[in-house]
């Protein structure tokens, strides 16, 4: 089976652009709320195929860019702290706090090591009994389900040096944050596609629902995000606002039930602080009550110090759609892949690294 | 003298004393047999005339045993092709270890034993070398360095300014395999995949390319970084833009599905036994074909075609039809987080 090829086939694609272009006559403005599709977007020239008519703007779906500074500064002071190990998946390295980054606190002989799941830092934490392991927990509903099973795994194993510093964020709580402020006006929205595979499509039905915005859940090929298109603009044209599934191999409505589960019996909902959006009630996850003893925040005494924001940049207004990263005076001059200011040049998912890397500015 | 050496590798090993003596002996000189390297003199003297390509390199690679190939075999094909992206038909090369101590005695035999069989097929001599050994946790298992020279024939002057617009791309294969072979052994994410490393040994390949036509312009083995790294130094090298097809590339199936997965792109995954040629556009036919009939350049296609706007530029027509910018690799290839 060829899960990837076929869903780059340009005889297909071209089928969907010209049904795009026969399709649009009503100007619409859509976001894409996740990093990934972002991503394909830049990578496959997707606006320049799309009907003037069409609109699109990035959203906020990046784990790394919507962290905050002051809770990266938190993951650097524990990075500081005797005997602690931190750990953490690779995009984080880069990522500048308010003054450093865990790349330059290793470069200083701090013990931050890249994992490529949880249970790798379950793993360390067994291998080195006399330390204690921190588990950097920072993205979606995608990551949290894996993080619970580690402390599940931690606790039945009694492994006693692991802990989580608990920066989830909650897709849903954040866009209808978005959509309230009314600051960029939507006429569609395609929905993250790794998030909804666990959460399922029903959370989004308020957005079509209350606010009568079509949305459309998106697989991460450049024929998903055509199809997505296609579909919305089909609602548009019709005068119909649903929640549709164009992405049925990854995504059913109801979600994966089995990770719900493990999420909901770890962790609880707390409110978050946002970068760009400030603080969003219920779109984070806390450690609940039976649990806490993992939380590396209440398990270490910590000053992170007072929090910096870096002069110019404007991620903060890129994540929420008002600006795109050619309206940051930064961008392209000071701020690059190689010398990044803001964290959306700095994760590989975040929109400026994504306009920078395959030419937003391109043009035809 | 069976039972001496230790089944791993000791610091005495690098002393320079005896069992230094023994190691270098029954490990190196034997079984990389040939004259030149058996005098064990302090240097390798040998005759020869022309213009010389000389080149130097380090390898490091983690896990050092991998689908299709070692830490060995890439020293002495990285060398090699080096060598060979000059147009230089290549000769002798120097082979350094830095062993960590406690590396298996067995699995250093496994490694000269690669490095012995890429040697022969690439017909070039390890003509001189170096072994030290640092303590635990100062290397990771095994470093290894190799220099090589070799000699250019006449006629032939390829280097990576001399691009010219209307010239053509040619890449020898399909791209990522040797990065997602070695990826998929990491610990903490080996994932199975009959996928192989493609390290080899390019020095025929171009051979029979210059018995085309010397008029090769440029050449270059995509590694560290991937097609985009060397196309965008191509591209700055000089002063032209190269536009590509993004349905031109190969890629294997299992290699775009092991990127999807890790989230990176095949464009900047290395390759250990690939090239891409820049060649002027009525010659192109010809190098292909020629290509096709090597073992290494059966999966050769012509990829794109160098333009004069937009100097140091690469830009890729999508599969969609779009055009967009291929830049260079920026740190570290990382997985993503969501």
């Amino acid at each position: 089976m060829k899960f990837v090829s076929e869903f780059r086939r340009s005889e297909l694609a071209d089928g969907l652009i010209s049904q795009i272009h026969r399709q649009s006559k009503t100007p619409a403005r859509f976001m894409e709320f996740c990093g990934g599709h972002t991503v394909t977007i830049f990578r496959y020239g997707i606006r320049q195929v799309l009907p003037p008519t069409i609109n699109m703007v990035s959203g906020p779906g990046c784990p790394i860019c919507v962290t905050a500074n002051a809770d990266l500064d938190k993951a650097l002071a524990l990075s500081q702290v005797p005997d602690v190990i931190i750990a953490t998946f690779g995009d984080m390295l880069k990522v500048p706090g308010s003054r450093s980054s865990l790349q330059q606190v290793k470069a200083d002989g701090a013990d931050v090591r890249t994992v490529y799941s949880t249970m790798d830092a379950l793993k360390i934490a067994e291998d080195n009994p006399t330390k204690s392991v921190v588990f950097l927990g920072i993205g979606f509903e995608t990551t949290a389900p894996t993080i619970a099973a580690s402390i599940l795994q931690a606790e039945e194993r009694e492994i006693r040096n692991y802990y989580v510093l608990s920066l989830h964020k909650l897709c849903p709580p954040v866009l209808r944050a978005i959509l309230d402020s009314g600051e960029v006006k939507l006429h569609g929205l395609i929905c993250p596609g790794h998030v909804s595979a666990i959460i399922g499509s029903h959370p989004w039905d308020f957005i079509a629902r209350d606010y009568g915005i079509p949305c459309v859940v998106c697989g991460f090929e450049p024929l998903d995000i055509l199809q997505g298109v296609d579909m919305l603009v089909a609602q548009i044209e019709n005068g119909e606002s649903r929640v549709e599934i164009a992405y049925r191999r990854g995504v059913c409505p109801e979600g994966n039930q089995q990770a719900l589960k493990l999420m909901a019996q770890v962790f609880e909902p707390c409110p978050a602080h946002w970068r760009g959006i400030g603080e969003v009630p219920d779109s984070g996850l806390k450690l609940r009550r039976r649990y806490q003893h993992f939380d590396a925040e209440l398990a270490f005494n910590i000053n992170p110090g007072p929090t910096y924001e870096r002069v110019g940049c404007v991620c903060g207004d890129i994540l929420r759609g008002v600006k795109t990263p050619a309206d940051c005076p930064l961008f392209g001059k000071v701020c690059t892949p190689q010398y990044p200011v803001g964290p959306c040049m700095v994760s590989s998912e975040g929109s400026c690294s994504a306009y920078y890397s395959y030419g937003g500015g391109l043009g035809g | 003298m069976e039972g001496v050496l230790e089944d791993k590798i000791l610091l005495a090993h690098g002393s320079g004393g005896k069992l230094a003596h023994e190691l270098v002996e029954r490990s190196f000189v034997k079984p990389l047999a040939n004259p030149l390297l058996a005098k064990l003199d302090d240097s390798a003297v040998f005759d020869f005339s022309g213009r010389l390509a000389f080149t130097t390199d380090s390898y490091v690679v983690s896990p050092i045993f991998f689908p299709g190939g070692d830490i060995g075999k890439l020293a002495v094909c990285g060398t090699v092709n080096d060598l060979a992206m000059s147009g230089a038909r290549p000769l002798y090369l120097s082979l350094s270890f830095i062993i960590e101590e406690g590396l298996p005695q067995s699995e250093l035999n496994q490694i000269v034993n690669s490095i012995q069989k890429a040697a022969r097929e690439a017909r070039v001599e390890i003509v001189t070398g170096d072994t030290k050994v640092v303590h635990r946790g100062s290397a990771d298992k095994l470093f290894v360095n190799t220099a090589g020279v070799g000699i250019i024939p006449e006629g032939v002057d390829i280097s990576g300014d001399k691009a010219r617009p209307g010239d053509r791309v040619i890449l020898s294969g399909t791209i990522g395999d040797h990065g997602i072979a070695v990826l998929s052994q990491r610990e903490g994410l080996s994932f199975s995949t009959r996928l192989e490393s493609d390290c080899a040994s390019l020095g025929d390949l171009v051979a029979e390319m210059l018995n085309v036509s010397p008029n090769i312009h440029c050449l270059r083995d995509p590694t560290r970084g991937g097609l985009a790294t060397s196309l965008n130094e191509l591209a700055k090298q000089s002063k032209v833009s190269i536009r590509v097809e993004e349905e031109k590339i190969p890629v294997r199936e299992e290699v775009m599905a092991a990127c999807e997965m890790l989230g990176l792109d095949p464009l900047y995954v290395a390759n250990e036994g690939k090239l891409v040629a820049i060649v002027p556009a009525e010659d192109a036919d010809k190098f292909l074909t020629a290509m096709r009939e090597n073992n290494y350049g059966k999966g050769a296609a012509i990829i794109g075609e160098v333009r004069a706007e937009n100097p140091g530029r690469v830009v890729m027509e999508t599969c969609l039809g779009a055009s967009r910018i291929v830049d260079m690799l920026v740190g570290d290839l990382l997985p993503r987080i969501c």
